[in-house]
């Protein structure tokens, strides 16, 4: 039974995991929970849930292990959402499971980074069927097959449990943190919300880009949650990641290392940031950002 | 409560990568379960909550951290003492054994230690025990046999209701967990620690081999103004 089930909360995800399932070198299928799949993901088979919202992990978790019967592998995003269903998955099938998986060795042999980004373990599996959930920055996107996967329908059985009373809108208007090509992030120094908006929030509008932020920003009330990003919130990987006015703690690097170019703006020389950055300015944030903008 | 490296220690890997280097590091109780340890005693202060067993599955050293939960406010302690290698389903096997004795209405975990990063063993727990869950918790508000959580989100926040027992996975935002200062975690050793030999045999589905550095960045250059960067960026195609 060595074949991989991948399992995609909405369509832009069916294409990530497409790009490890092929570098697993086994056949794969793919479960969609919501939405339907957009272009070819190269999955032999594609089942559709087509469920309105995604439900609580703990309510579907019995339908998603059921459709796992028989997959050696089975793969997640990992996201927030992606972690919270795939180790309740876990659980429910008594399964072996890895974490932010960036590198594939074998079927069996994964790397991941623990410890804030300070190493990168190399972790052998040693009893299937094996729930992993992935960082997409390592796995590009595949080419395209040209066969078409067959689409079925399936039913998700959901069986409610914890219920879901509300729920924030998704963030208007600008790229999400995960998929951007350039990032503006701002930490500690930026005043209040109002001056975070209006500088970062400026300078990457300019760019087409996203909104980052480190944890005191967000702990400090000036930028919302979904923003941070680090080894406990996102994991970024864009073209252009500007870091302003952010010391550059192991926990804030360990989510941007990814990123093919840094920019650091620091007023600080010994920051460690500067030791991350392709390109870095000793200066001031609030002279800088302006500048930037009218030069841009 | 899981006992880790303290998470703003340098870790690096030994040079023949067979572990980390961790010499001369402190240990700490995992900043998540700090902030559990927190709102457990914050809800016994509410009245929500009568009893706090605070538990980890370690070897002796764990001692230490127990005794500052303790000092935080938890009324007893279990220590499952073992040298054993536990990956998170070996964890919530042994979790789900002690639930199922001690019979809690709520089991407060972090929502990922800081050394392994899995973020596993609650989900697993809570399968295990077919609970409710609720992760990366930022708010609770008990009310009666129900718990509502406002958790963090991909996209911001979300709120769920929860029929007790439940497993609650605790995020950065939830409290800041209160200063314990020595006298205090002295005060508390009169407080019981019970240390007794796991329930199950742990069975580890994954096995890390190795630990190797990250991939080095090249190094970069300061630059004097804003027109080098802008001109450096161009050059890089960045912009
Ligand atoms: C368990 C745990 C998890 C964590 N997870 C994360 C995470 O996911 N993400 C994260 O970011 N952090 C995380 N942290 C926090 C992390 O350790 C740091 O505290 C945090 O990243 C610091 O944020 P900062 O760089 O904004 O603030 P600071 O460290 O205070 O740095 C501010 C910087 O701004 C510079 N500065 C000040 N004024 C100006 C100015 N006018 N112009 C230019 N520069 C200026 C200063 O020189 C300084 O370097 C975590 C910590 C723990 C314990
Ligand atoms: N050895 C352990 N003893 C007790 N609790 C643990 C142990 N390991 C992990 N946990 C709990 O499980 C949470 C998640 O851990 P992990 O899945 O390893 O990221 C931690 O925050 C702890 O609350």
């Amino acid at each position: 039974m060595s074949r991989t089930l991948i399992i995609a909360f909405e369509p832009s995800e069916l294409e990530q995991l497409a790009g490890f399932a092929v570098c697993l070198a086994q056949p794969f299928d793919a479960l969609l929970v919501s939405g339907e799949p957009s272009a070819d993901s190269g999955a032999e088979r594609v089942f559709c849930a087509r469920l309105a919202e995604v439900p609580t992990a703990d309510s579907v978790d019995i339908g998603l292990a059921a459709a796992c019967a028989g997959y050696s592998h089975v793969a997640f995003v990992s996201s927030m959402r992606g972690k919270d269903h795939a180790a309740r998955v876990a659980g429910r099938l008594d399964a072996a499971m890895v974490t932010d998986v960036i590198g594939v060795e074998s079927t069996t042999v994964f790397r991941r980074p623990v410890v804030a980004g300070s190493a990168i373990a190399t972790v052998e599996v040693l009893s299937l069927p094996l729930v992993i959930t992935i960082r997409p920055a390592g796995f590009p996107a595949p080419q395209r097959s040209g066969n078409s996967s067959s689409v079925e329908s399936m039913v998700l059985e959901v069986e409610p449990k914890s219920r879901r009373i509300e729920a924030s809108a998704k963030g208007g208007g600008r790229p999400d943190l995960t998929q951007a090509k350039a990032i503006v992030s701002g930490g500690r120094p930026l005043k209040d919300a109002e001056t975070f908006e209006r500088l970062i929030g400026g300078l990457a509008d300019q760019l087409g880009g996203a909104v980052g932020a480190t944890r005191a920003a967000v702990d400090s009330g000036i930028a919302p949650n979904e923003l941070q990003v680090g080894q406990t919130g996102k994991i970024v990987a864009p073209d252009l990641y500007i870091a302003a006015g952010i010391s550059g703690s192991t926990q804030h690097m360990a989510g941007i290392k990814d990123s093919k170019v840094i920019v650091a703006i620091n007023k600080d020389p010994d920051a460690p940031i500067f030791e991350v950055a392709d390109f870095g300015l000793v200066a001031d944030l609030y002279d800088v950002i302006p500048e930037l903008r009218s030069k841009l | 409560m899981k006992r880790v490296v303290d998470p703003y220690a340098k870790v690096r890997p030994l040079p023949d990568g067979s572990g980390l280097d961790t010499a001369g590091a402190k240990f700490e109780i995992n900043p998540f379960d700090e902030i559990a340890i927190e709102e457990a005693v914050r809800l016994k202060e509410k009245g929500a909550v009568t009893e706090i067993i605070l538990v980890s599955i370690a070897g002796p050293e764990a001692e230490d951290q127990l005794r500052k939960g303790l000092a935080m406010g938890a009324d007893r302690a279990i220590l499952i003492e073992s040298l054993a290698e536990y990956d998170p389903p070996s964890v919530a096997k042994e979790l789900a054994a002690l639930v199922s004795e001690i019979g809690p209405d709520l089991v407060l975990m972090g929502k990922q230690a800081t050394d392994d990063d899995s973020s596993q063993a609650g989900q697993m727990l809570a399968a295990l025990l077919d609970w409710p869950q609720a992760t990366f918790a930022s708010k609770i508000d008990p009310q009666g046999r129900t718990l509502r959580v406002v958790r963090e989100t991909d996209t911001g926040h979300e709120t769920v209701e929860l029929d007790l027992p439940a497993v609650v996975t605790t995020d950065l935002r939830l409290n800041e967990p209160r200063y314990i200062a020595l006298p205090g975690i002295i005060k508390a050793r009169s407080k019981p620690l019970e240390r007794r030999a796991p329930a199950t045999t742990p069975s580890p589905k994954t096995r890390t081999t190795r630990f190797d550095p990250p991939p080095a960045r090249p190094p970069g250059r300061i630059l004097g103004s804003v027109d080098e960067l802008v001109a450096a960026l161009r050059e890089r195609g960045a912009v």
